[in-house]
């Protein structure tokens, strides 16, 4: 299953950069243009998925948003990485009144429903690329705080971090060379997983006209437009976008199963060498 | 210590979280709202607008005020159940929501109920033989309902059933022709009660029909968690020394699996029902929203597109105020139910 994972990412990976250069090499349509187009025609040899409501071409627009929809859910977990596995580490070293008063904060942050707490945050920074990321990068700092913090909290108990205190090592130190690197072993799986989860979340902002300005070509937002076309029986705009979300978010939970299975696995064998 | 007074420890500890969180919540969505880029007025008037009407709007959102006399009077307004007003229609937010909540907590509770009917189902039919066709079927059955968008998802369904076979409505939560049937705001009681009282079955039949399509893809949507839920726990449980024990006493499979395994199986997926509550109000939002179902999430993408401030704010208070609250109560009732756990 993780083989297939990796090939559907590294798909998607290959289609939003070629896509760009093959728009701009004149092989493909402008994902806006639309104007010479008939609208919402039904799939055939020049249109191969049809075209929308607006006469432009549901193929080029589909493999075009792959390549936002990977931008902002890299951006927005690089973010969130870099804000709550630091956060996470020094809370979970610290311990005391910061680590519980942050904990508190995080746990509480980490109820709210996820597409909730996004669309607040969406509405309130309005449309653009790093606005979305921002608001889906909220989302996603109190898990990597509780994972980091947890283990933190748990290594730094450990008799070596000991030994090294008493050898005169400092907090910065103890950080960077302990915790940091027995911490950071957990990050890949949940970073497959929560990309795999932003997508479906970057969906849903624009399906309910949030997160990306309009020019920009997203699945969500195409797939709200095709919405209002629905009853009248045209599926081809409201198939292969959903379609193109559905395998990428299949391809990534399935990369963060493997990973995880490969991960745990690796690990047991390691401790039975020891 | 015995373990009652440690239960009653715990359960006062973990409802004296309750309040905190609450507090919390409504600071940040406050917080979030005044510090955040954008003014409300810009966003409600547009930049453009005379200044007398700016400063009129400005008053009547108390945005004129100091930061913190705003927060004190937005708690105390919130203590008393005040919301304020809409902007938009210039009715009680209360009043809003609590019109469109029962209709969302119908859709919401159908969906939960079916989705732990399908999804237990498919994750005990893979145990028979585990890693086995049926197993690898349920495994991929809980990974791909989860990534399933559940806004397109929702409209594949709508396309097949709707459109195409014209077997049941596109959307809304009764026919056009049918008044909403007085009472609870929960459609399924009132017409029941009013089909008992008249002999007129038309308006239950509606609302059924109505609900099937959106609470089935609400439920397909979820079902995956409980399958997985189910699938990890029995499995877990199979392996343990207890099953061990009851298969070498003699035990038959079914009665192993059946009374052995599957009770202590299933107090996880309590606890990931409580998880679930708070992902299904993610789906719900966007299932309402494809069904045009008249629940607290369409209210909620309204106000969004009219930049009503109130309302979101307070919409977002009590949906989460009601994920706190649901997650709390699952979490006290694993307690009371597991004799093993430690506090």
């Amino acid at each position: 299953m993780a083989r297939w994972g990796v090939i559907i990412v590294a798909v998607y990976v290959l289609v939003a950069l070629l896509t760009p250069l093959l728009v701009s090499a004149g092989l493909l349509p402008d994902p806006n243009a639309g104007l010479d187009n008939l609208i919402y025609a039904t799939p055939s040899p020049a249109h191969w998925c049809g075209t929308d409501r607006l006469g432009r071409d549901v193929c080029v627009r589909t493999l075009s948003a792959s390549g936002v929809a990977l931008q902002v859910v890299l951006l927005a977990l690089v973010t969130a990485l870099v804000i709550g596995v630091p956060l996470g580490m020094v809370s979970g070293y610290l311990g005391g009144w910061v680590d519980r008063l942050l904990v508190l904060l995080m746990d509480t942050l980490y109820t709210l429903p996820v597409l909730l707490l996004s669309v607040v945050l969406a509405f309130l920074l309005g449309r653009g690329l790093p606005n979305a990321a921002a608001a889906l990068c909220v989302v996603y700092i109190p898990q990597y705080f509780r994972v980091v913090r947890n283990q933190s909290a748990q290594v730094k108990a450990e008799l070596y971090v000991e030994a090294a205190r008493s050898l005169g090592a400092g907090p910065l130190w103890i950080l960077r060379r302990y915790l940091f690197r027995n911490v950071i072993t957990s990050v890949p799986v949940l970073l497959t997983l929560n990309a795999a989860d932003a997508v479906l979340v970057l969906g849903g902002l624009g399906f309910l006209g949030l997160g990306l300005p309009e020019t920009i070509p997203e699945w969500g937002g195409d797939l709200q437009q095709a919405l209002t076309a629905l009853p009248t029986g045209i599926w081809w705009t409201a198939l292969y976008p959903g379609l193109a979300m559905f395998v990428l978010v299949l391809g990534l939970s399935f990369l963060g199963e493997g990973l995880e299975s490969w991960l745990s696995g690796s690990g047991q064998a390691a401790r039975a060498a020891r | 210590m015995s373990r009652r007074r440690a239960l009653v420890r715990y359960l006062a500890a973990r409802l004296g979280l309750v309040p905190v969180m609450l507090w919390l919540i409504a600071s940040l969505v406050f917080l979030l709202l005044r510090v955040a880029p954008g003014d409300p007025v810009d966003a409600v008037l547009g930049t453009r607008a005379p200044e007398a009407a700016r400063a009129a709007l400005r008053s009547q959102l108390g945005l004129d005020q100091p930061l913190l006399s705003q927060y004190g009077s937005f708690l105390l307004d919130l203590l008393r159940g005040d919301l304020g007003t809409s902007l938009n229609s210039q009715e009680p937010v209360s009043r809003i929501i609590g019109q469109s909540l029962p209709a969302s907590l119908e859709l919401g509770l159908t969906a939960l109920l079916l989705a732990a009917l399908l999804g237990l189902t498919v994750g005990f039919s893979g145990i028979a033989r585990p890693e086995g066709r049926l197993d690898l079927a349920g495994r991929l059955y809980g990974i791909g309902t989860y990534a399933l968008p559940p806004f397109w998802a929702a409209m594949v369904v709508q396309l097949i059933f709707a459109v195409w076979l014209g077997w049941l409505p596109v959307g809304g939560r009764l026919p056009p022709t049918l008044l909403p049937p007085e009472g609870t705001g929960f459609f399924l009681v009132d017409s029941l009660r009013n089909g008992l009282a008249t002999g007129h079955w038309q308006q239950l039949g509606g609302t059924i029909r109505h609900l099937v399509l959106p609470a089935g893809t609400l439920a397909l949507l979820l079902s995956g968690i409980f399958t997985n839920a189910l699938r990890l726990n029995l499995r877990r449980a199979l392996a343990s020394d207890y099953v061990e024990a009851a298969r070498s006493r003699g035990l038959g499979e079914a009665r192993v699996v059946l009374r052995h395994a599957l009770p202590n199986a299933l107090l996880p997926v309590l606890t990931i029902t409580g998880i679930t509550v708070a992902s299904l109000i993610g789906g719900a939002l966007l299932i309402e929203v494809t069904y045009s179902w008249p629940g607290i999430a369409a209210r909620l993408q309204e106000a969004i597109a009219q930049r009503d401030y109130p309302l979101v704010q307070g919409i977002v208070v009590v949906v989460a105020a009601l994920v706190v609250l649901v997650t709390v109560t699952v979490d006290l009732l694993v307690a009371l139910l597991d004799p093993r756990i430690r506090f």
